[in-house]
């Protein structure tokens, strides 16, 4: 059994701002992730982060109306708050410990315009930024020493008496199981884009955070809330990041029309992402398409502003599209991108379930509501992760070590033998895997319907009964990756489940859950988060009243 | 069309564990990528083939890999690019220079460790500014290059010093040493220079380009270490084994306009030293199996007049 008193699962930009927070404040740290922390999700970010400056002349207040928009006024005031104030000192920050944010002429830190804002705020390092920052918070752990289990798979949280007290492991290059013990958790485990296929996501999001503490017990929020982004390639899934529009790009349908006129004069390009990707939709819909996309035209910009800019989604265009941007437009179109939804915490990660926090895009503060502005994940996972590392931190202080005994891991052992010993099934996980995509990227993409949603949940249920009988080839101990996608399709199942019973519950329109059926918001009964748990029954739902603490609801134009 | 993939295998756990070659057959297209073609074999042909990979889009480092001889990104590669000029067969391999755990996927830590030797963090001196440190853009975006560094290991797979000489820091330790060397805010120079300059640091690189050339994001390594020896050059590291090297090194480009290797390691260590010499043997028996061995006869080349007015250039400015 492997001792400590903060144990952080994930390597991403949450995970090591809380582990080094935690470490920052004097408490044995551990992170467990599994794959190597510069590998981690966080990387894929292009785009920048958000934060007002206090010393340019940016108000964080103004930061958090906009978020507070964004997110169709879902987001939890209090809590966007804290996350727009402490922004400007994260990116202080995170240039302190090596950053190299691009500049302005005076040599101070330059911005970009993003997304659903009034105000240029994105801090960006060319179009890398999300791989930057990661590099250097690994940087900043191996300066400090954090102990970093890396390639070890978390199977479960360790719960006793209601409390979590460490999590069961295995370390892939030997297939061997561990309990590891903890006073407190810190689930900082990343999205779950693979539950949709396809996704702008890596294969490793797959939502094994959030699906260990749905079984344990944990509540999750927001899960309805499943952002498409404006502009993905159709090919793959992959992104062309929205600084292509920031820094000028225009929309075009196939009459060359920059149609975005029509619905949302002021902002054009720039409205949130849930009002651009209902754009494209009802264009492509509509007929205004080619081949289901619409275009990104950005060969007004010049070859050398792509080139220092936007130079990786130039990349990206020609591998996987055949397109370079300099010369023509690269068609694309709506697709799976982040969860605003997670693990239910307060503005320290703490969840309902004591001795557990959680940060990240696995979290659910609520900062994004509805709907999350384009930079402002990268804020989130920095504010939140922090603060649930100094919060657990302390938590840890006051806390005795359980006495669990080895019994999780054992529990483990046997389960997963069993599911390599099994002889009797027909099913392989790439197949089901792929059928969960499918149907959520059907029934619960931008439009979404309650036959649809039906449909959907039926389907999942289907799925984990046939999830039952899939047979796990590889039957080795050392880097069973076979085993490892079987487990973590597991876990994406029991999100879908999640997602689709909180998308039925919500019988309005808002931010990123667009009801044909229903297309009108509706403040007066649906101004709540939808909260589900995991019942023997199946999901069970309850509400959380959303905090408004000084920007009143209004209609909603860009 | 079909296209055959024969994949290296190796499975620790079997009975009798041993390297065999497994043939795969798949279909595809003028833009299939070749790790797209690895998941489809994994998912629907043979779920045990076993790789590391993740975001699909050149980014993680997950997925560097050796293909017909040579380190590849496979999520970077289009499948046609890498058919020979006969047949459609393409072999896949895992990483060099790195031990194999199974498949494709090999030990990182021999990477990671050569990485945290050269202590990879920012150095400054004193407590940080209030707000953010002044800097310009252009030392920013200069840095941007070697930055973006995935860390994906295909340049250590296929560095030829690393191949005979492990206690090398190799292309990628030293490009991420070069990013701090290199960054205004970092006021550690004279001591990182200090260790890089002893062996195993940047006077070990044959300057063979293969790091350059496998390098799917274009960070140029070998173009940094050069950086490098010039700025331990800079700050009086003269006396070593290694400056000495590149004493000689600017003689003899001086002298023929182009490096003659085979001269260089004699000039360095003296004719006399054949504890070193020796050492160096390796080298180049590898590098002329491998065709990369230098001409042994250097003639000047056109244009030698010019490089000689540079380097003239160069000492009247110092
Ligand atoms: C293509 C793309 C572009 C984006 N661009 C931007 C942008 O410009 N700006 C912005 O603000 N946001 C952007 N986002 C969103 C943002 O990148 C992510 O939301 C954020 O980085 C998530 O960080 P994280 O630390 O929560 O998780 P991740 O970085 O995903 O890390 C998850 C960690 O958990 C570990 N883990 C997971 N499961 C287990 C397990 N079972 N056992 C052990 N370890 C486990 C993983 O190994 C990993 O280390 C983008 C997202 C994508 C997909
Ligand atoms: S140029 Fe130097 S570092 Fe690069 S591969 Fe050759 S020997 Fe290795
Ligand atoms: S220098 Fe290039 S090849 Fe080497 S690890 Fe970095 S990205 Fe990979
Ligand atoms: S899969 Fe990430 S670099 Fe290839």
């Amino acid at each position: 059994m492997i001792d400590q008193d903060v144990l952080v699962i994930g390597a991403g930009l949450a995970g090591m701002r809380a582990a080094l927070a935690a470490a920052e404040n004097g408490s044995s740290v551990a992170v467990i992730t599994k794959v190597y922390p510069v590998r981690s999700h966080s990387n894929a970010a292009q785009g920048g982060i958000n934060a007002a400056l206090t010393d340019r002349g940016d108000k964080w207040e103004d930061h958090a109306y906009d978020t507070v928009k964004g997110s169709d006024y879902l987001g939890d005031q209090d809590a966007i708050s804290v996350m727009c104030e402490e922004a400007g000192q994260e990116v202080i920050n995170m240039e302190h410990y090596g950053t190299i944010f691009s500049r302005d002429d005076s040599g101070h830190l330059g911005v970009r315009a993003f997304g659903g804002q009034r105000q240029a705020r994105t801090f960006f390092v060319a179009d890398f930024t999300g791989q930057a920052l990661l590099h250097v918070l690994h940087e900043q752990v191996l300066k400090h020493k954090v102990k970093v289990y890396e390639e070890w798979f978390v199977l479960s949280l360790v719960m006793e008496d209601g409390e979590c007290c460490g999590v069961t492991a295995m370390d892939m290059r030997t297939g061997e199981i561990h309990t590891f013990r903890a006073k407190a958790v810190i689930l900082a485990s990343g999205g779950l884009g693979r539950v949709f296929e396809p996704s702008t996501n890596a294969l490793i999001c797959t939502g094994d955070g959030m699906a260990q503490a749905y079984r344990a017990g944990g509540s999750l929020m927001d899960m309805e809330m499943v952002q498409y982004h404006p502009t993905t390639l159709k090919s793959n899934g992959a992104l062309m990041s929205e600084a292509a529009r920031g820094e000028g790009g225009y929309l075009l349908n196939s009459e060359g029309e920059r149609f975005m006129k029509k619905y949302a004069p002021n902002m054009m390009e720039l409205a949130s992402r849930d009002v651009v990707s209902r754009a494209e939709q009802t264009e492509i819909n509509e007929g205004r398409g080619v081949n289901g996309c619409v275009f990104l035209d950005c060969r007004h910009l010049g070859e050398k502003v792509i080139n220092e800019r936007l130079v990786t989604i130039r990349e990206a265009g020609i591998d996987f599209a055949g397109a370079d941007m300099v010369y023509e437009p690269v068609p694309i179109r709506p697709g799976m991108h982040y969860i605003m939804g997670g693990i239910q915490t307060t503005v320290d990660g703490v969840t309902n379930v004591p001795g557990l926090y959680a940060a990240g895009e696995t979290a659910c503060v609520s900062v994004h509501g509805g709907n999350r502005l384009g930079a402002n994940s990268l804020l989130d996972t920095l504010v939140f992760g922090k603060r649930s590392g100094l919060h657990a931190a302390e938590y840890s202080k006051k806390t005795t070590a359980k006495n669990i005994g080895d019994s999780s891991a054992k529990d483990e052992k046997v389960r997963i033998q069993a599911l390599l010993d099994r002889t009797d099934g027909n099913e392989a996980f790439g197949k089901i895997r792929l059928e969960m995509g499918q149907t959520m990227n059907e029934h619960l993409a931008v439009y979404r319907d309650q036959q649809g949603m039906e449909k959907a949940r039926e389907k999942i249920k289907e799925l984990q009964g046939r999830y039952q009988n899939v047979i796990v080839q590889d039957k080795g101990k050392t880097f069973n990756t076979n085993l490892i996608f079987t487990l973590e399709l597991g876990f994406m199942l029991d999100c879908a489940e999640a997602i689709v019973a909180s998308a039925l519950e919500r019988k309005e329109s808002r931010g990123a859950h667009t009801r044909k059926d229903m297309p009108k918001r509706d403040d007066e009964n649906w101004l709540k988060h939808v909260v589900v748990t995991r019942t023997e029954g199946g999901p069970s739902i309850s509400y959380k009243p959303v905090v408004i603490t000084q920007w009143e609801p209004q209609e909603r134009k860009y | 069309m079909e296209v055959t993939l024969n994949v290296k295998r190796y499975d620790p756990d079997s009975s009798k564990p041993a390297a065999y070659y497994q043939e795969y057959t798949v279909e595809v297209n003028d833009t299939t990528i070749l790790l797209d073609s690895l998941i489809q074999v994994r998912e629907q042909i043979d779920e045990t083939l076993t790789l590391r990979c993740s975001c699909r889009a050149a980014i993680c480092g997950s997925c560097a890999m050796r293909v017909n001889g040579h380190a590849v990104l496979a999520c970077k590669t289009k499948v046609m690019e890498l058919l020979p000029k006969s047949g459609n067969t393409i072999t896949i391999e895992p990483a060099g220079n790195m031990p194999v755990i199974k498949d494709l996927v090999v030990e990182f830590n021999v990477f990671w460790d050569k990485v945290k030797a050269v202590k990879p963090w920012l150095q400054p001196q004193g407590p940080p500014p209030q707000a953010e440190y002044i800097a310009s853009n252009e030392a920013m975006q200069h840095l941007v290059g070697v930055t973006g560094c995935i860390m994906c290991g295909a340049c250590v797979s296929d560095c030829t010093v690393l191949e005979v000489d492990k206690n090398f820091l190799g292309p990628a330790a030293l490009a991420k040493a070069y990013r701090f060397v290199a960054d205004p805010r970092d006021d550690a120079d004279s001591v990182r220079l200090g260790e890089l300059n002893e062996y195993g640091g940047i006077w070990d690189c044959t300057r063979c380009m293969q790091c350059v050339e496998v390098c799917p994001k274009g960070v140029d390594p070998m173009g940094r270490i050069m950086a490098l020896r010039d700025k331990a050059m800079q700050y009086g590291y003269q006396n070593t084994y290694g400056a000495r090297h590149a004493t000689a090194f600017t003689e003899l480009i001086k002298h023929g306009g182009t490096l003659d290797e085979l001269r260089l390691p004699i000039k360095t260590y003296g004719m006399f030293n054949i504890k070193q010499m020796v050492k160096l043997i390796p080298i180049g028996i590898r590098s002329q199996l491998k065709g990369k061995r230098p001409p042994i006869f250097h003639k000047a080349i056109p244009g030698v007049e010019n490089v000689r007015r540079i380097f003239k250039k160069v000492e009247n400015k110092r």
